[in-house]
């Protein structure tokens, strides 16, 4: 099955090597960013190296009433949709303002889930699709240095949980991606732990893992699943108390 | 950050900044003293400024590839690792390849690597039509054989200190399966392995790997690897219905650096008898997967940690053909006379090539590697001395420590490059921690 994969916030780093491994199993792909006209090198990329076809498409996850006008102009209604939308944002910056907290709950919740939800319904029509979404290990768990980010991560996560359970008896698959540190332009300048920081073509290669084998939450890195275990399992009584 | 070679010496903490696009890479060229990184293997500090290292690795787009002429135009962080995915497939390998395919394009180009078939196919430049290279001021340049060629010229071997590689294309080599039929020679000593190699000047690829550790009347002795791009119809039966797919060769990480004595000159002997042995007793003709050929190391990921965390030194010099023999007989006795061992090294008949600061001269080029101790680094400038006198010169992607003296005696060229740099403001605009140390 190489049915087109529609990448959605196919800037980022960890979209353009989502795009590539899925290129590289011969799928045709359908880059969905704002100014898709930039995305020319990123299209002519994935058609020299893997010899797909390759379209650019202008998308912009905030405007939600346009979602559905989106979708009916796919030249196909795509067979896998991976949803890499997101900003880190500054966690001080959102605390103090208003507009800034707003822009990263929107670009991580609600514009994710929204177009995922007009795509879960298309796919439930026809009976086949799998929906993919990039939360974070952010989400598991609030915590002071980025609980803006997180929540809004959370509420997609949950929401993904939901699609799935809806979903699960009407053929369609959805896959929640849970990374930890990735090595991308959003954790540029941090310093990063080594063995739990993740290349972008790890997720990329973990996600076409997971859609092949219908895994349902997957951890990249997977050590990040006993990480989450353990900061989840510390008292709220300690874990307020602590600065992880 | 705290960047290192391939060799893990020098370590060097430097600013690094990761461009995505040419504006960002603009404004990053503007800070001076800027000098492009690609993959990291060049071995010592050609690639790394203090104040102003440009990891170009985001740059790693294919924009077009012509299967009909085999020209690929990419962009300059794409890995030659990355070429070969894309194009063995179609029929083409590149056209000219070091030891390791986990090198960007762009870093090719900077060190104009050569391959086993340099004495017929020449340097990495014989495969580059063009290259589009940043200038101080961000302004982007094209340059080719026609096309200012003087800057073409230089940026050839000119290591990164020409401006920023941005794009290239290159031409591949068409290929009917992704096989090396390899006839193996064992030489008993140097002048055989000598002979082995005139003897085969039309061969595709011939190299040598040269048992260091010999001495007396073994001096020398060598395998000679001679190869040719199989035909499909000499592909084994059971992959001769898809001949230029090669099954996959499990990947190993070498788990941790080795503790400093594991490599001394004992267990060196010890593995390079025993190479030579069980080499002796492969030869003749096989059929080689291209992975296995070209890129042996390449499977174990991490090996420069057999080293340990202290390092090791790679020597490559070039010895002009007609004081080849008398300059490696030299050089052999020099390193077996001191006790030390080269672990892996490797002997390489060059042909000609008349290029502006570009490393190969028509000759034998050595490439010698040792741990990185107090003994290893006093010989060094004994090897120097040595090539200096039969008026050799030097690998400048494999050093990590040579003088500026000894540059400029073994190579008059280093002074004009040092020279046209600075006429045309590329110094102090682009410089390494190496250009600095060598004065170019």
């Amino acid at each position: 099955m190489t049915g087109p994969v529609l990448i959605l916030g196919a800037r980022s780093d960890i979209a353009r090597a989502t795009a590539r491994a899925f290129a590289a199993e011969g799928h045709p792909i359908q880059l969905a960013a704002r100014h898709a006209e930039n995305l020319g090198t990123d299209r002519d990329d994935l058609q020299t190296r893997y010899g797909v076809e390759v379209s650019l498409h202008d998308f912009d996850a905030l405007e939600v009433r346009q979602h559905e006008a989106f979708v009916d102009g796919l030249p196909v209604l795509p067979e896998i949709v991976v949803s890499a939308i997101g900003v880190l944002g500054d966690q001080t910056e959102n605390e103090d303002d208003v507009e800034a907290a707003l822009g990263v709950i929107r670009a991580n919740f609600e514009g994710p889930a929204l177009i995922l939800g007009v795509l879960a319904n298309r796919f439930a029509t026809r009976g086949s699709g799998t929906i993919v979404g990039i939360s974070s290990v952010a989400g598991d768990r609030g915590r002071a240095s980025n609980y803006v980010y997180g929540s809004a991560k959370a509420g997609f996560t949950a929401f993904l949980s939901g699609l799935r359970n809806r979903l699960a008896k009407q053929g369609v698959h959805v896959v929640t991606v849970q990374p930890g540190f990735v090595n991308t332009a959003m954790t540029a300048g941090m310093d990063t732990p080594g063995a739990l920081t993740a290349e972008p073509s790890e997720v990329g290669e973990a996600i076409v893992n997971a859609v092949k084998k219908g895994r349902n939450v997957i951890y990249v890195r997977r050590i990040w699943w006993l990480v989450m275990s353990i900061i989840c399992a510390i008292p709220e009584a300690i874990f307020k108390k602590t600065s992880i | 950050m705290k960047l290192t070679g391939w060799g893990n010496v020098p370590v060097l903490d430097c600013n690094v900044s990761a461009p995505r696009s040419e504006a960002e890479l603009k404004a990053a060229v503007a800070r001076a003293h800027a000098i492009a990184r690609g993959n990291g293997r060049s071995y010592g500090d050609s690639a790394a400024s203090r104040s102003n290292t440009i990891d170009m690795r985001n740059f790693d787009r294919m924009i077009s590839f012509d299967e009909t002429t085999g020209v690929l135009v990419a962009e300059a962080g794409v890995l030659l690792a990355d070429v070969i995915s894309a194009c063995l497939p179609r029929g083409w390998f590149p056209m000219v390849t070091p030891g390791t395919k986990l090198i960007t394009l762009g870093g090719a180009i900077a060190a104009d690597v050569h391959g086993k078939n340099h004495h017929i196919d020449g340097s990495f430049r014989a495969c580059v039509d063009w290259i589009d290279l940043m200038g101080p001021g961000g302004e982007v340049t094209r340059c080719s054989a026609g096309e200012n060629p003087e800057l073409f010229g230089w940026t050839l071997g000119g290591m990164g200190l020409t401006g920023v590689i941005l794009r290239c294309a290159i031409r591949l080599r068409r290929v009917e399966s992704g096989w090396i039929r390899q006839q193996m020679i064992p030489a008993r000593d140097l002048d055989a392995a000598i002979e082995i190699f005139e003897d085969n000047l039309g061969a595709t690829y011939s190299v040598a790997w040269i048992d260091c550790t010999a001495t007396g009347d073994r001096l020398g002795r060598s395998l000679v690897m001679v190869g040719e791009h199989a035909r499909a119809d000499q592909v084994a039966p059971q992959h001769r219905h898809r001949p230029l797919h090669v099954p996959a060769r499990p990947r190993r990480t070498f788990p941790f650096p080795l503790p400093g004595f594991a490599l001394n000159p004992l267990t060196v002997r010890a593995f390079n008898a025993l190479y030579y042995w069980n080499g002796k007793r492969q030869t003749g003709i096989s059929t080689i997967d291209w992975d296995s050929y070209f890129y042996p190391l390449d499977s174990i990921a991490k090996w420069n940690r057999l080293y340990g965390r202290r390092g090791f030194l790679q020597f490559q010099c070039v010895l002009p053909l007609e004081r080849g023999a008398p300059g490696l007989h030299a050089l052999m006795e020099a390193i077996a006379g001191s006790g030390q061992a080269s672990f892996l090294s490797v002997l390489k008949r060059f042909g000609a090539q008349d290029s502006p600061i570009s490393f190969p001269m028509e000759g034998y080029t050595l490439a010698l590697d040792f741990p990185n101790t107090r003994k290893t680094r006093d010989l060094m400038p004994r090897l120097d001395a040595i090539t200096l006198a039969h008026g050799g010169r030097f690998y400048l992607a494999k050093d990590a420590r040579m003088p500026a003296p000894t540059l400029a005696r073994a190579d008059p060229r280093a002074a004009a490059f040092a020279a046209w740099r600075r006429e045309t403001g590329l110094a102090p605009a682009f410089s390494s921690s190496q250009s600095e140390r060598l004065k170019l």
